[in-house]
């Protein structure tokens, strides 16, 4: 018990110094995963519409298969980036191992099939000839598409906490091909590891409370945003 | 609401814009031969003593250090497959197997401290303040107490391989004998927690030693030197290693300036060195 306060007024204490690493650290962390969750909405959304509005044979499987990679395990996603982004591997060549860049690729990964997941169901609750009814008052293909995110705007909210949530929490992709360097690609989640193989419990407990501070502004923020809407 | 709303969106824009920049800025400032990839075992990393190190050789050179700390087998994959250009390991045996291999040039000695067996206060398979490793071992094994392995092939455990085969005792599927895949910081809180023995580098527990619950039981026997080599990754096999990069470490860390680093760590924390300095020592 005497660890765990030992660990909240670390926190505090870290946070209220500005203690530069720490500080440095939870900034590198939203970087990181606040690029990777842009980056997922754009190719989620895209994919998640196209597959909502869409009919083909398969369908069915491709569903299944975004339902099941909602649940990506983040360490295989890690090995795979991994294993591609070795020197000697197909994409060495763009010598980007060991580098934020690297984890932003695996966290986008990571996230997009949370964000495709919840766009698909969130596009397929809309009534079921929305888009054809939105296409003949004389919208264009684009203008439809803007208007059923629109109109899906509070799943979607939902879509980007849920992805943020799950990669700002990740941690063994981003040990992986990030390497948990210091002052480059040490972010909360690995920095917390490493603080609790160091026997640094108090140190851990602090990080460990700066990323659920972190998340809940984050959160804070976007559920604003969302029920604002909601009770207009 | 509304006009908030639409700040608020406008705020979550800037802030998304400010991030990619920042990442992309900070990602291209960052020239790549500068970059040297030094694959190493935990216990240099959990100790402590690259934090000390590196910004030392970094202000110094102006190179890049990309720390991973892995145990020593996996850090001899990575130099095996080019994917490292230089390492810092203490698993003497299979060091001389990868360089005669010819995937390492340039091994040199560096430090050098001790494993220690620790295990629970009470001492169950009652082995405190025994000289041989390997009659404790057997002894352990014979007690039937807990001991945890780190079996992730890193230098410890390449040394209680050696020493189980000394003793001829053929752990795997014992009940006494269980296998954490963990670095050496964890299998120590492991074992503090299960009241288990287990064999560890000594610089690893001064610094844990705060948490734990283990006391040192047997050490100073000479099985349990436990040496560090630098090696650099050969550049004959594979031509994207930082051939210069990991020269200019190596020759650092047996550098006067390093050992001098090396030789007053910890003394100030812990009382006592974690490490001893070797460089330029013949080998025995």
């Amino acid at each position: 018990m005497d660890m765990i306060f030992e660990g909240i007024k670390q926190a505090f204490f870290l946070l209220f110094t500005l203690d530069p690493e720490v500080m440095g650290i939870t900034w590198l962390s939203l970087n990181i995963s606040g690029v990777a969750t842009v980056i997922s909405l754009f190719i989620g959304i895209s994919i998640g519409m196209t597959v909502a509005l869409s009919r083909f044979p398969g369908r069915k499987f491709v569903v299944s298969l975004i339902n099941t990679g909602m649940g990506l395990p983040p360490v295989v996603v890690g090995l795979f980036v991994t294993i591609f982004l070795w020197r000697n591997g197909p994409l060495g060549f763009l010598e980007i191992l060991y580098t934020p860049t690297a984890m932003i690729i695996a966290q986008s990964i990571i996230a997009t099939p949370i964000v495709t997941g919840i766009t698909l169901s969130a596009i397929q609750h809309l009534p079921a000839n929305l888009h054809l009814q939105i296409l003949s008052l004389g919208a264009t293909r684009l203008q439809m598409v803007w208007i059923l995110i629109k109109e899906s705007k509070l799943p979607l909210l939902t879509a980007v906490m849920a992805g943020f949530g799950g990669v700002i929490s990740e941690v063994g992709a981003s040990i992986m091909v990030g390497g948990n360097i210091k002052g480059y690609s040490r972010v909360l989640t690995t920095a917390t590891v490493m603080e609790t193989s160091r026997g640094n419990f108090d140190i851990a407990i602090a990080l460990g409370i700066i990323l659920l501070l972190l998340c809940l502004c984050v959160n804070v923020i976007l559920t604003h945003i969302q029920q604002g809407e909601r009770l207009r | 609401m509304k006009r908030f709303n639409n700040v608020g969106w406008i705020a979550v824009i800037i802030c998304v814009f400010a991030i990619v920049f920042d990442v992309l800025s900070a990602t291209a400032a960052q020239p790549q031969k500068k970059n040297i990839i030094l694959a190493t075992t935990t216990s240099t990393q959990d100790s402590g003593l690259l934090d000390v190190l590196i910004p030392f050789f970094e202000k110094k050179t102006g190179y890049f250090v990309k720390t991973i700390a892995v145990g020593s087998g996996q850090a001899m994959v990575m130099g095996q497959k080019g994917e490292a250009d230089v390492l810092l390991i203490h698993s003497p045996d299979a060091e001389e197997k990868f360089m005669a291999e010819g995937s390492g040039i340039n091994r040199r000695l560096v430090m050098h401290n001790d494993f220690i067996i620790v295990g629970p206060v009470e001492d169950p398979a009652g082995i405190k303040g025994m000289k041989s490793s390997i009659e404790s071992f057997k002894k352990i094994a014979a007690s039937g107490a807990l001991y945890m392995s780190r079996g992730d092939n890193s230098g410890t455990h390449a040394k209680e391989k050696s020493i189980l085969k000394a003793a001829r005792i053929l752990p795997q599927g014992a009940r006494w004998y269980q296998q954490t895949g963990l670095g050496m910081g964890q299998t120590l809180s492991i074992s503090s927690e299960k009241k288990a023995y287990t064999l560890t580098d000594r610089g690893t527990y001064l610094a844990l030693q705060k948490n734990l619950g283990l006391s040192i039981l047997v050490e100073k026997d000479a099985m349990l030197l436990n040496i560090y080599h630098v090696i650099e990754v050969n550049p004959a096999r594979w031509n994207k290693v930082n051939t210069a990069g990991a020269k200019a470490f190596s020759n650092f860390i047996v550098s006067k300036q390093a050992q001098k680093i090396i030789k007053n760590f910890g003394i100030a924390k812990y009382g006592s060195p974690l490490f001893f300095p070797d460089a330029g020592k013949k080998e025995k």
